[in-house]
């Protein structure tokens, strides 16, 4: 009896302890909870109902007709094909130009700090700022000062946002993300010990076998972050979409957060909007969980540190 | 000799090379300050005017024009956003640090994918609930949402500061009978306050530069920065100088912050997982 009430104090003092353990965390989780998965679950639900948001008594069910109107849809399929070229694009040429200003930074070089503080400015830049400024005084075709730079060697008054415009979105977000991959791989590159360097050229390594051999296996997990965060948030690209082109001309820029604004705020299909979410999600989905398992192991591995 | 000789030539080369690289990528944010400076009439000039007499008058038109209303929801936006973060992110960082749940893997997962699950997931339902609740064009929609987006990421960046600190402190501090809330301001917030920067700094970065919401929940009077912006996409006449100084004054605060906490900002930016 008395060892049964023993155990039974020590259960509920367990339980307590538990829920004092519990408790900090509950605010944020349910307030991120609520916020997050009931939209989703509410997204799930409208994709399968006809709804204009502008007409009065629209809202009737319809099936999986959202969902087959995509899979017929010539829009759907352009825009997943140009959210995947922006972000392939995006995110390989500037983890390249990353890696190439950081080996810059970490070498013998005057002014180190200072390039570094320069060199971030594109990525601080809020970027509505950022692409008007490409476009109405880098590109302007009249009075942009790229045109005029470019004109003695036969390329001048190029109207670069029209004539090509999948290449001015990646070359403006290339300007804005290889900052980020720069800090994050320089970041990688001074956790080196140059000692390791030196006994390397010592024994008679080449710089590019050098480069192969030790610093590269050495950032690859920094690279590897870099790239997962950065395609994260390249695949949402809208701001510099809607400043450059606006999704223009035709649908050539047009990717799914673009197309999503003009289904949702442009067209008011709110039940078509919602199966695009939730096509969007499932490809995220598929992408991300081995993006984010990779991520996570990475973090696991820098907390075990 | 000689080697001196050749790391002194190749330091320079690399110097020269280097600054050229930083200057490219500069490059636009000077001209957008250069433009700023000049009159429409050299700002729109064929060949561009490369030498010319600064002058404010741009800053002064669009600080005494409609901008500030812009610039101050942005303002109020942000803060109050980042200092939700905080006042959420820190218990729930120290329940997931200092005294583990059970689970605390499967909720730190949760969070981080929240924070990546694309805001198409989301959109239209948040869209029609600010609207059946009166919030849209009100401040207070942007506020909510911006919490929610950096809310994950304030939970895991706090938490890999809180891993950093001794754990005896809290043994020490419990036997001395604190309260939790004594423990999270006596000792937590003192010893991670770099962690606190580096959390507000983020949230900072990405709610005063957040478009998507703000230009589609808002209209006039919640306006946000990026939003005063847009009207300069349909300009009609001479607007490229005032279009500058608008976008410099907008990046400002990003670009301040940022650069007086690049300590904190690779940190910030991958949510702890680079020190």
């Amino acid at each position: 009896m008395g060892s049964g009430g023993v155990r039974d104090s020590a259960a509920s003092v367990s339980r307590r302890d538990a829920w004092a353990r519990r408790l900090p965390l509950l605010p944020a989780f349910i307030y991120v909870f609520l916020l997050t998965q009931i939209p989703f679950v509410l997204t799930i639900y409208y994709s399968f109902f006809s709804w204009n948001l502008l007409k009065e008594g629209s809202f009737k069910f319809a099936g999986l007709d959202n969902y087959t109107r995509l899979i017929t849809n010539e829009s759907i399929r352009t825009a997943i094909l140009n959210t995947v070229v922006l972000t392939l694009a995006v995110i390989a040429i500037s983890v390249v130009l990353g890696m190439a200003v950081a080996m810059l930074l970490n070498s013998e070089v005057w002014g180190k700090g200072f390039m570094r503080t320069l060199m971030i400015a594109p990525f601080l830049i809020m970027p509505t700022a950022g692409a008007l400024i490409w476009k109405d005084t880098l590109l302007n075709p009249l009075f942009g000062l790229l045109p005029y730079l470019l004109s003695p060697f036969g390329l001048g008054r190029v109207d670069w946002v029209n004539r090509f415009p999948m290449a001015t979105v990646v070359a403006v977000e290339v300007w804005r993300w290889t900052p980020f991959m720069m800090l994050i791989i320089l970041a990688g590159l001074q956790s080196q010990n140059p000692e390791v360097l030196e006994a390397a050229r010592v024994d008679g390594a080449n710089p590019l076998q050098a480069f192969r051999r030790i610093t590269l296996p050495l950032v690859r997990p920094f690279i590897e972050l870099g790239a997962l965060l950065g395609s994260l948030f390249v695949v949402q690209t809208y701001d510099s979409i809607f400043m450059l082109t606006y999704g223009g001309p035709g649908e050539d820029t047009t990717n799914v957060p673009f197309l999503l604004y003009l289904v949702a705020f442009q067209g008011y299909s709110i039940g078509q909007a919602s199966a695009i979410g939730v096509v969007a999600v499932i490809i995220t989905i598929l992408v991300a969980t081995f993006a984010l398992r990779t991520l996570f192991s990475i973090f696991q591995v820098e907390a075990r540190r | 000799m000689t080697t001196t000789q050749s790391t002194l030539r190749s330091k320079v080369l690399w110097s020269v090379v280097g600054w050229l690289v930083v200057f490219v990528f500069f490059f636009p944010v000077l001209w957008m300050w250069l433009e700023g400076l000049k009159t429409e009439q050299q700002a729109a000039s064929s060949p561009p005017t490369i030498f010319f007499v600064p002058t404010l008058m741009q800053f002064q038109e669009v600080l005494s024009g409609d901008f500030p209303p812009f610039f101050i929801n942005s303002a109020i936006a942000s803060l109050v956003s980042t200092l939700l973060v905080l006042v959420l992110g820190l218990p729930a960082a120290y329940a997931l640090a200092i005294r583990p749940v059970k689970r605390t893997q499967d909720v730190l997962f949760f969070f981080i994918s929240t924070r990546f699950l694309p805001f198409a997931a989301s959109l239209v339902p948040l869209y029609l609930l600010a609207r059946d609740a009166h919030l849209l064009d009100n401040i207070l929609a942007l506020i909510l949402i911006y919490t929610t987006i950096n809310l994950p990421l304030g939970v895991w960046l706090l938490r890999s500061f809180l891993l950093e600190i001794p754990h005896d402190l809290f043994e020490a501090a419990r036997v001395d009978g604190a309260t939790f809330r004594h423990e999270i301001l006596r000792i937590v917030v003192p010893l991670i306050a770099p962690g606190l920067a580096a959390t507000s700094l983020t949230c900072l970065i990405f709610s005063w530069n957040e478009f998507f919401y703000a230009v589609n929940f808002t209209s006039s009077v919640a306006a946000t920065a990026p939003i005063f912006l847009v009207s300069f996409i349909s300009g009609r006449g001479l607007f490229y100088a005032k279009l500058a100084a608008a976008a410099t004054l907008a990046s400002l605060p990003v670009l301040l912050a940022g650069w007086i906490a690049q300590k904190q900002l690779i940190r910030g930016l991958t949510m702890g997982a680079v020190k």
